[in-house]
């Protein structure tokens, strides 16, 4: 199993250039207004984690920027390029709990590697090996345990080798040591180039993997700051609110 | 009163020693089943796909369209079919009348509507799963179906196995167009009615054995089918 990501020291949110552009974002459902007029300058090269208490809209923010929402009002810029089909092609998602096909490991990997026109075994077998599932390649998918069910999840998603890769709370009902193969893979992604978008309430976790933090509150964006000036000068009510009830429930 | 002890012994010294003319009855009833079950597969699964996945105004009629023909009553349908291709009818030309290809085509009539609703609601249920992340990976539309047709395989085979009972237990329809011709369009069920009334229990009794056991057989296969899927976490 690999080993967990060492806690790195963030780089200025200012510093990067950007990849994306929320502008003036509004999605709203049963009347109510759940994102609320949000701006958010996303950077090209960091992890962002996407941090706040329930219902704030996290998870909303990362549908609506992947396109699987559509916003009532807003807009919503990858690399000078309004969000559409074409734009998400580039991009790649893994849910809180993780849908996989009826099939065996290698054929959920094969079945997302065809669709962008290069299901090779060697690279169904390079998958494998990257998330640690090579012995259950033939295994129902559905069959794994948590943790490797997330891994595959993760695999597939990097099959579409991804510009982008959001991640909503991946490890949320995940063991440590399970959450540490998550983040080790993630990291890799990191590293060859794919912009990471992570929800997340684990407070270890975000100082493990953060860069920059987007703290959302109520539909809206409270702060969004180096992970380091977060975690150590947070300048909301709500985050310092926030990071103290985690503190006292971890 | 008939004795039925002579008649079951019969009954069974038909099925045991493969008399010909069983044999011929149950094979066109097979024939004729068989085909029918996959004409409706041919033109029920895309259907109940399409209304599974599309989003369309009237999709509430079409539901409630698609439930109701369910339940369509044998004879009416044998009726229509009759109109249909009698000589006089609109498909009068193409000469199917008292054939099995019309005993194929009123049974098809008859099930699609099953095979339709019912893997309608399969695909829906695996859609509503898959949808979002079909839509993250930006799966076209008509490769979405196809995966959630392949993954629903199990269960949609099941419907299938439903609609061959229906078909295969079939009488009203069958009569009507395929006119139980012996040696031509004679079927199970036709067979079983007309030598009740004959008075010839024996060949009667053996033909509803064998109609029992294709339908214990069919249930068996559900059966199996359900617990291989779920044995291996496919359903």
């Amino acid at each position: 199993m690999p080993e967990a990501v060492p806690i790195r020291r963030p780089r200025q949110v200012t510093q990067s250039a950007l990849l994306g552009e929320v502008k003036g974002l509004v999605y709203e459902a049963g009347g109510k207004r759940l994102i609320d007029a949000v701006d958010l300058n996303i950077p090209d090269d960091s992890r962002t984690i996407v941090m706040g208490p329930n219902g704030a809209g996290k998870s909303l923010l990362l549908r609506l920027m992947h396109g699987l929402l559509k916003p009532r009002a807003g807009r919503i810029v990858w690399n000078g390029r309004e969000l559409d089909s074409r734009v998400r092609l580039e991009q790649a998602m893994v849910f809180q709990r993780p849908v996989l096909l009826r099939r065996s490991v290698a054929a959920n990997l094969r079945f997302a590697l065809k669709l962008r026109g290069r299901p090779a075994d060697d690279e169904i077998d390079r998958l494998l090996e990257e998330v640690d599932l090579t012995a259950q390649a033939n295994q129902p998918a559905r069959l794994l345990s948590g943790g490797e069910q997330q891994r595959l999840a993760l695999a597939r998603a990097l099959a579409t080798r991804p510009r982008v890769l959001f991640l909503d709370e991946p490890t949320a009902s995940l063991d440590p040591n399970a959450t540490a193969a998550i983040e080790t893979i993630v990291q890799r992604a990191h590293e060859r180039g794919t912009k990471i978008l992570f929800v997340t309430h684990n407070l270890g976790q975000a100082r493990r993997l953060a860069d920059d933090v987007v703290f959302m509150n109520q539909g809206r964006i409270e702060e969004h700051t180096p992970a380091d000036e977060f975690f150590d000068q947070p300048k909301s009510q709500a985050a310092i609110d926030f990071l103290d009830d985690c503190l006292v429930s971890h | 009163m008939q004795d039925f002890g002579g008649a079951f012994s019969l009954a069974f010294s038909l099925v045991l020693s493969a008399d010909p003319s069983l044999l011929e009855i149950i094979l066109l009833s097979l024939r004729v089943s068989l085909s029918a079950v996959l004409l409706a597969c041919m033109i029920g699964l895309p259907l109940g796909t399409l209304i599974a996945m599309a989003r369309f105004r009237g999709r509430s009629v079409a539901l409630v369209v698609l439930n109701s023909l369910m339940g369509l009553p044998p004879v009416v349908v044998g009726l229509l079919i009759y109109l249909l291709l009698s000589n006089a009818g609109p498909l009068g030309w193409l000469q199917l009348l008292y054939t099995p290809a019309a005993m194929i085509v009123a049974q098809t009539v008859l099930i699609f509507p099953i095979i339709a609703a019912l893997s309608r609601e399969v695909v829906e249920q695996l859609h509503t799963e898959y949808a979002e992340q079909f839509r993250s990976l930006s799966v076209p539309t008509r490769q979405a179906a196809a995966a959630l047709l392949w993954d629903a395989r199990y269960s949609l085979l099941t419907v299938a196995l439903a609609g061959f009972g229906r078909a295969v237990a079939e009488v009203g329809a069958v009569i009507i167009v395929g006119g139980n011709i012996d040696h031509l369009t004679r079927v199970m069920t036709t067979a079983i009615a007309l030598e009740t009334s004959k008075g010839d229990l024996g060949l009667a009794l053996a033909l509803g054995i064998v109609l029992l056991s294709i339908s214990l057989s069919v249930n068996a296969a559900v059966m199996a089918l359900r617990l291989t899927s779920a044995r291996f976490a496919y359903a």
